[in-house]
């Protein structure tokens, strides 16, 4: 009982948070508008039983947030909503596709023939969850990984505007890198 | 061997953090006056009650156009994911909520510190504590990674996330003795979390106090308070991942817990006044060309161990 | 709730999502419409793997992709950002539009 009243409050304060966050003005409280509703959908997967998942959303999604709002007041003209704004083009389209495909996905929701629960739900899902990645899906493991590792290297590469030459020498002979902000390591 | 402790130990969590917290600010005051070269101890003692007292009259402080919710919000946070991360830790045989997920609920509620730090640093509208914040920022995203691999390798080493299994994995041997690197990151990793000197560069004296420049009167109380409880949480939780949690010989479990917390936050306290602020630049690279390899390497090795074991 | 409320709740979150990522100017805004997106992915992903096959673990390991999914997306857009703007000083949509007709 106390479940469901509590993933209700969750559900309606993720939605209202998320909608919330092309409202406001400042670009501070809208992104963290979006970590409310990301809090919210943490606390619905603590709900569901997936303990692990839950917490890992609410620690991922919060440095995520923060490093978004770095971005965010760096690239946003209006980053404190001292000033009203609209920075929207085709709203009356995008909300019309918006409400649209809720429409539909909710018809095919209600209507669909789901299956019931195929199972019970195993003591520990965190063992569970691990024992596939590590065992019958480690392809997906595999995958994630190097993802993360192009990711990497490809925003490094994209974001900085000094290359290797810069740094080494136009033969690559230089003994220590010239950065501008030297590192602590005396390189 | 730890249990989840009855409902009005949430009363009690709160009680012990703070007469902790109180006894590493009079330590630390201890440590300030005998650097002046004041004698008097016990005077010295009393210095954080006196503090706590003048900022409960001094005046409260607004800015121009400061933003009101995120500021105090930001404020009040380090306070609150300071006592949520503790909830976790158990005193003796005894924990508030001995979670599943216990390693995973401490980082989550530590990583609610950067969102705090950086709401105080936005809201107020200034220049100082918005450099503060994102000094802690920069300082953040270096000691992240090392810390998390710390917290992986001590779960590792029991095979579990519930921090009850760590305590009783540890029965034989404690953690610190074949994780020694990774007990040594961790604890360069808490001084960070908690902006502690050498660490201290988002709330340092060269841009006058950074966060906590604009803070005054009770919002500068939480604060200050808050961010004494987030070190000494850090340091309760250093006990269960590698000190052993409440085992030892003589003592009953919650006392051995008690000790071993106020010798680590001892440590810490006066360490404050041993080393220079380190620069986040320069800290940027250590903790990513150093900490993290040695992180990792340590983490290798336990597994190993626990392979073979 | 059951399977159907929290269907909903996901098809909500996307919707919300899909307005933003629509209608915002500026490249972040469209990011975090994008991010909404995947937090519907997310609770729908963790309402099937409750409600429907418990037993399997494919539903985490599908918001285990979901959240990397989220982390990957979130730093090449920055990346991509910092880039343009480096480039040409441009930070809205409607200024890139090279690719278009």
């Amino acid at each position: 009982m106390l479940a469901t009243v509590v993933s209700w409050v969750l559900g309606a304060a993720a939605v209202a948070a998320g909608a919330g966050v092309f409202r406001v003005d400042s670009m501070a409280r809208a992104t963290f508008l979006l970590l409310g509703s990301f809090l919210a959908v943490g606390g619905e997967l603590l709900v569901l039983g997936l303990d692990y998942l839950g917490v890992l959303v609410v620690l991922m999604m919060t440095m995520e947030m923060v490093i978004m709002a770095v971005f965010m007041i760096m690239y946003m003209m209006n980053p404190a909503g001292l000033t009203p704004m609209s920075m929207v083009h085709n709203r009356r389209g995008s909300l019309v596709i918006a409400v649209g495909t809720f429409a539909a996905l909710a018809a095919g929701i209600l209507v669909a023939p789901w299956p019931p629960a195929a199972g019970r739900p195993p003591p520990d899902p965190t063992v569970a969850l691990g024992e596939a990645l590590m065992g019958s899906k480690m392809l997906v493991m595999i995958v994630l990984g190097v993802a993360l590792f192009a990711t990497m290297v490809a925003t490094v590469v994209l974001a900085t505007h000094r290359g290797r030459y810069d740094r080494y020498g136009d033969r690559l002979d230089r003994p220590r890198p010239d950065d501008p902000v030297p590192g602590g390591v005396w390189r | 061997m730890v249990e989840t402790a009855p409902l009005w130990s949430v009363l009690v969590l709160p009680v012990v953090l703070a007469a902790l917290a109180l006894g590493a600010a009079s330590l630390d005051a201890v440590l300030a006056a005998r650097t002046a070269g004041r004698a008097p101890v016990r005077a010295a003692m009393a210095e954080p009650l006196r503090e706590v007292a003048r900022l409960l009259v001094q005046q409260r402080r607004t800015t121009l156009a400061p933003d009101a919710v995120l500021w105090r919000l930001g404020g009040a946070s380090v306070l609150v994911a300071a006592v949520l991360a503790a909830m976790v830790i158990p005193l003796g045989r005894h924990a508030v909520s001995d979670l599943a997920v216990g390693v995973v609920w401490f980082n989550a509620m530590e990583v609610i510190v950067w969102a705090a730090l950086w709401l105080a640093g936005w809201g107020a509208n200034s220049a100082y504590p918005l450099i503060g914040g994102y000094r802690f920022l920069a300082q953040a995203l270096a000691y992240e990674l090392p810390h998390m691999i710390a917290l992986i390798t001590a779960a590792l080493g029991a095979g579990s996330l519930r921090v009850g299994q760590l305590v009783a994995a540890q029965a034989d041997l404690w953690f610190v003795v074949w994780m020694p690197a990774a007990f040594a990151v961790y604890l360069v990793s808490a001084l960070a979390m908690s902006f502690w000197e050498p660490f201290d560069q988002p709330v340092q004296e060269d841009v006058a106090g950074g966060v906590t420049a604009e803070l005054a009167g009770a919002d500068r109380l939480v604060f200050v308070a808050g961010r004494y409880l987030l070190l000494t949480t850090a340091a309760a939780f250093a006990v269960p991942l590698f000190l052993g949690g409440g085992h030892g010989p003589l003592l009953p479990p919650w006392l051995w817990s008690l000790v071993k917390t106020a010798a680590v936050l001892g440590v810490l306290v006066w360490s404050r006044r041993r080393l220079p602020t380190i620069r986040m630049d320069r800290f940027e690279e250590v903790a990513w060309v150093v900490l993290l390899p040695l992180a990792l390497v340590q983490l290798l090795a336990a597994a190993l161990v626990v392979l073979v074991r | 709730m059951t399977l159907k409320l929290f269907l909903l709740l996901a098809a909500a979150l996307f919707s919300v999502g899909l307005y933003g990522a629509l209608s915002q100017q500026s490249i972040v805004m469209v990011m975090m419409g994008i991010e909404l997106m995947v937090n519907g992915v997310i609770v729908g992903a963790a309402a099937f793997w409750r409600h429907a096959s418990p037993a399997h673990p494919d539903g985490q390991v599908l918001v285990t992709v979901a959240v990397t999914a989220m982390a990957i997306e979130m730093a090449m857009g920055f990346a991509v950002v910092t880039a343009i703007f480096r480039a040409r000083d441009v930070d809205m949509t409607d200024m890139a539009t090279d690719l278009k007709g």
